[in-house]
């Protein structure tokens, strides 16, 4: 990179718009997203796959964009929390108080969101399947969970 | 206080002013922000708890392109500490614990700065390590801090000299003699826990600057960036005026983010390199060792009382583990010293309060400040004392609770609004948990449910000059701009300011306009964000700003009604005459100054400014007490389900019962409440670090320290009741942390009903639970 080692040209396709960007080989989707493409969305809260601040939609999958290259993510569709506009799922989280420094937020929202997507119909020990790869320090979980039943009860058909 | 009666927009669950930003991801945190030409540092930090260090070999980080420079321990001789001044930006000559900072890369990329900090080769020789308290205190235990004496120590923290005590409080009230032979049954029990950490989603980070005029800019994530330009001034010897320190969100605090840790490092880092801006995020492993954590504690309590559960004397020492620098861990101490007896009226009363230095990870403010920690040893062994006297720990409780006209441990006289009313929430909680119904029951083979309760109380330990200021200022529209220094870290708090000021010049919330960035060059001091102090100190500050700004209103009013000023009234936008509303002045043509007809015009924008200071706060003093705002109640009880063959269990309910004073937010206030019981129950059930017998942690990621996940939650039951504190805005009293406070102490109280053993060590992993009943020694944690 700029310390000289090698960099490569990536295209990535993220909220719909095609971004070329040259990164280490060594870069994670993260760091690229927020510190190449101002996408700071995405959060770092353990670059180690633990707290899924970082999750992205890749291809329709929830994905923590802090354990893949950027690298492998070239050629896929990405979607941040930017690219997300006024969805039911962010108004839940609004109304239903589910979140409160905001920072685990907007990877919360991407993996609901995915959720939704996949399996609108998901019980609730679905649900818990995939929202336990997430981390919320501030909340008791209560409200996500309204949140994110309310959205899959009601709001199905519009995402 | 005159519109009490308004109460339109105060006691509604208005939605949090944020909330847009932060559910589309716009909201910016200290990391998010970058610029080109921006310079990153990374640490290299301490593989040893306790080492001196023989040789920093910076050859081969050197050699890293884009390393701009090194800094080490000896490019800084400032001590830093707001209690006792022992710690060094940067670990000089020897670490004190695992995870120190030994020395700062400075480079053009992040990637650069880790490179170069990897090559780095640090040569220690190991010391013997102070491991626990316990071993602190030994004779012949070798010395964390040889230089005690000589350390720079703030009022009212007294360390010893030649030990590893870094501040001793003692608390003396009554007669022991008379309270002892008082006493017809008498219990002991200890407790302890070890350090843990606060785990806020968001790692530390900080940048700084310093500008070709002087000054110096610093960002930092930080709950405390008033403190920062306080105490950054002090340690560098610089006028308080050329520091400006900008906050903007903060992804959660819960008083981690109340130290000064980082920013030194990055004001050492930017003036090593010409003033240039330096940033430097923690990782998450940094986040959880290198900058401060929750406390640790060892506690013995004995208790002696009347035959019918009458307290009659209590004999309390608190050794608590604050690490390997004092940080706040003195003042923590000092605050749990001030409640140490739990809401319990004890006459007779002997508590010695130590804060030990040890080679574990340092300690500074953790939500509840000390509190959770002696509520944890004081339910402990009430919960000794109702089993030796055959009585139902509730009815213990309520015979012995505090209440108007009792005095705290510090002598200081309690009544109903500067104490909560414990007794309603006690009532209220027997009902809700179904107390009398049962307490333990076997569900099926394996299985059993069990209750279990707790009481707490706190006050707010602060600074006695603390004060916090507010300015609200009027746009052209005749809505209003909201300043002031409480930083957004989750509480919902400017919200709940909003709602105060709207409520008070009767307008719509969204009429407010709130500015969440702190800028200390322009923003009213808030002293801190702690200590749930940000809706009392910066809701006064906020009610005297609307009243000046009302009195500014009534006065241009006034002239263009021709009236007298005291006949007019505002709200809804308009000032108007009392006895005839008709007759009015809308604010958007009086708010930036009035326009005659012919083109004459007075008065100007107006701004309203107002700040607040905690009358009769005074240093501790153990005899004549340390007057805090309120000591605000809670009654908490946990519901388990515990598997006899394999120790596993569930949480399944979680009840508070906490006196609100007035609930301002009730949405937001139930969400306080409910996290904060979540984060007690996480601190009960499976936080800790684990220490090797090197002091290492081993478990310095959030893979090896789980926190609660989704769907590990109980079912949460937050009731309020509101005794209005007299001196708070609208009597709201403090609640942010009182969720937390009992949890532990009510998990261990049911966990122990049902596993039928005495449970006094947290967390309570299950091979604990088995290791006590089946009597094997915990030998590994």
């Amino acid at each position: 990179m700029r310390d000289g080692a090698h960099v490569v040209k990536i295209e990535l396709y993220v909220n719909r718009e095609g971004r070329s960007v040259v990164a280490r080989p060594a870069d994670t989707l993260l760091h690229i997203l927020r510190e190449e493409l101002g996408l700071t969305g995405a959060k770092p809260g353990c670059n180690n796959g633990d707290c899924g601040a970082c999750t992205v939609v890749m291809d329709g999958w929830p994905m923590k964009s802090c354990i893949m290259l950027a690298v492998e993510a070239a050629g896929r569709q990405v979607t941040t929390i930017e690219g997300l506009r006024d969805t039911p799922i962010q108004r839940a989280f609004a109304e239903k108080w589910a979140f409160q420094c905001g920072y685990c937020t907007p990877g919360f929202i991407m993996n609901c969101h995915a959720l939704i997507q996949n399996r609108p119909d998901a019980t609730d020990e679905i649900i818990t399947d995939w929202l336990q790869s997430n981390i919320c320090r501030c909340t008791g979980y209560k409200e996500i969970s309204e949140a994110v039943k309310s959205v899959l009860v009601t709001g199905k058909d519009t995402l | 206080m005159s519109h009490m009666d308004h109460l339109e927009v105060v006691g509604k669950s208005i939605l949090k002013k944020e909330s847009p930003d932060k559910a589309t991801g716009r909201a910016k945190y200290t990391g998010d922000y970058t610029e080109s030409g921006l310079l990153h540092a990374a640490m290299v930090t301490s593989s040893y708890a306790h080492a001196n260090i023989l040789n920093i070999d910076t050859s081969a980080a050197w050699q890293v392109k884009g390393v701009r420079t090194i800094l080490t321990g000896e490019d800084s001789h400032v001590l830093t500490g707001e209690e006792i001044r022992d710690r060094p930006i940067i670990a000089k000559d020897r670490v004190r614990f695992f995870g120190e900072t030994v020395a700062v890369v400075v480079a053009d990329t992040e990637a650069a700065a880790k490179q170069a900090a990897y090559s780095m080769i640090v040569q220690y020789e190991p010391l013997q390590v102070v491991n626990s308290p316990t071993q602190a205190i030994r004779k012949g235990a070798p010395l964390v801090h040889p230089n005690l004496g000589q350390y720079k120590a703030a009022d009212g923290v007294n360390p010893i000299p030649g030990t590893n005590v870094a501040s001793l409080i003692k608390i003396r009230k009554g007669q022991m003699e008379k309270g002892w032979s008082d006493s017809e049954v008498v219990i002991e029990n200890t407790v302890s826990f070890a350090p843990s950490d606060h785990a806020a989603m968001e790692t530390r980070s900080a940048v700084a600057e310093i500008r070709p005029d002087g000054h110096i800019v610093i960002e930092t994530s930080s709950q405390a960036p008033f403190a920062v330009k306080k105490y950054m001034g002090l340690y560098f010897n610089i006028e308080p005026g050329w520091i400006i320190v900008k906050t903007p969100f903060v992804g959660g605090g819960y008083g981690g983010k109340a130290a000064i840790q980082l920013e030194p490092i990055a004001y050492l880092a930017s003036k090593a390199v010409g003033g240039r801006k330096v940033k430097i995020i923690n990782t998450r492993e940094e986040d959880m060792v290198t900058s401060p954590g929750h406390i640790g504690l060892e506690a013995r309590v004995k208790l002696g009382s009347t035959s019918k559960g009458e307290i009659t004397a209590a004999e309390i020492i608190y050794w608590f583990d604050g690490g390997a620098y004092n940080d706040k861990s003195s003042d923590v101490a000092r605050a749990a010293a001030a409640d140490c007896t739990g809401p319990y009226a004890i006459n007779n009363l002997y508590c010695d309060c130590m804060t030990i230095y040890t080679n574990h990870p340092y300690a500074s403010a953790y939500r509840g400040y000390g509190h959770a920690e002696l509520t944890f040893a004081i339910e402990r062994a009430m919960d000794a004392l109702a089993e030796k006297l055959g009585m139902d720990p509730l009815e213990l409780r309520t015979m012995n609770i505090v209440t108007p006209g009792d005095t705290s441990p510090t002598r200081n006289m309690l009544n109903s609004s500067n104490l909560g009313d414990l007794r309603e929430c006690m009532r209220r909680l027997r009902n809700l948990s179904g107390w009398d119904e049962w307490k333990v029951k076997q569900v099926d083979a394996n299985k059993v449910r069990s209750k279990g309760i707790s009481c707490g109380w706190k006050n707010s330990s602060m600074d006695p000059n603390a004060s916090s200021g507010a300015i609200v200022s009027f746009n052209p529209d005749g809505s209003l701009n909201l300043e002031c220094g409480v930083v957004e870290i989750g509480t919902g708090t400017k919200t709940v300011l909003a709602q105060i000021l709207a409520e008070r010049m009767k307008l719509d919330p969204s009429q407010i306009h709130v500015k969440f960035t702190i800028d200390t060059a322009i923003t009213p001091e808030h002293w801190k964000t702690v200590a749930s102090r940000g809706t009392f100190m910066g809701g006064r500050a906020v009610l005297k700003a609307a009243d000046d700004a009302i009195r500014q209103l009534l006065d241009i009013a006034g002239c263009v009604l021709r009236v007298d000023p005291e006949d007019l009234e505002v709200g809804w936008g308009k000032v108007f005459v009392r006895s005839d509303p008709a007759v009015h002045v809308d604010f958007k043509d009086i708010c930036y100054g009035y326009t005659y007809p012919n083109g004459n015009s007075i008065g100007g924008q107006i701004i309203g400014r107002g700040h607040y200071i905690q009358r009769q706060m005074t240093y501790l003093n153990p005899e004549t007490g340390e007057v805090g705002p309120e000591w605000n109640v809670s009654a908490q009880a946990v519901e388990i389900e515990l598997d006899i063959s394999d120790y596993n269990y569930k949480i399944l309910k979680a009840i508070s019962v906490i006196d609100a004073g007035k609930v301002l937010n009730p949405k937001g206030a139930e969400g306080q409440v409910m996290g904060a019981m979540s984060m007690g129950l996480s601190f009960g059930n499976r936080e800790t670090f684990i220490f090797n017998d090197q002091g290492i942690v081993l478990n310095p990621t959030l893979r090896d320290y789980p926190l609660i996940r989704y769907g590990e939650n109980p079912e949460y039951i937050v009731k309020f009741i509101e005794n209005p504190c007299l001196e708070a805005p609208f009597g709201a009293r403090a609640l942010g942390e009182h969720g937390l406070i009992g949890m532990p102490a009510a998990l261990a109280s049911a966990l122990s009903r049902a596993a039928g053993v005495h449970l006094n060590h947290l967390p309570l992993f299950p091979e604990r639970i088995w290791r006590t009943k089946m009597r094997v020694p915990y030998d590994t944690v």
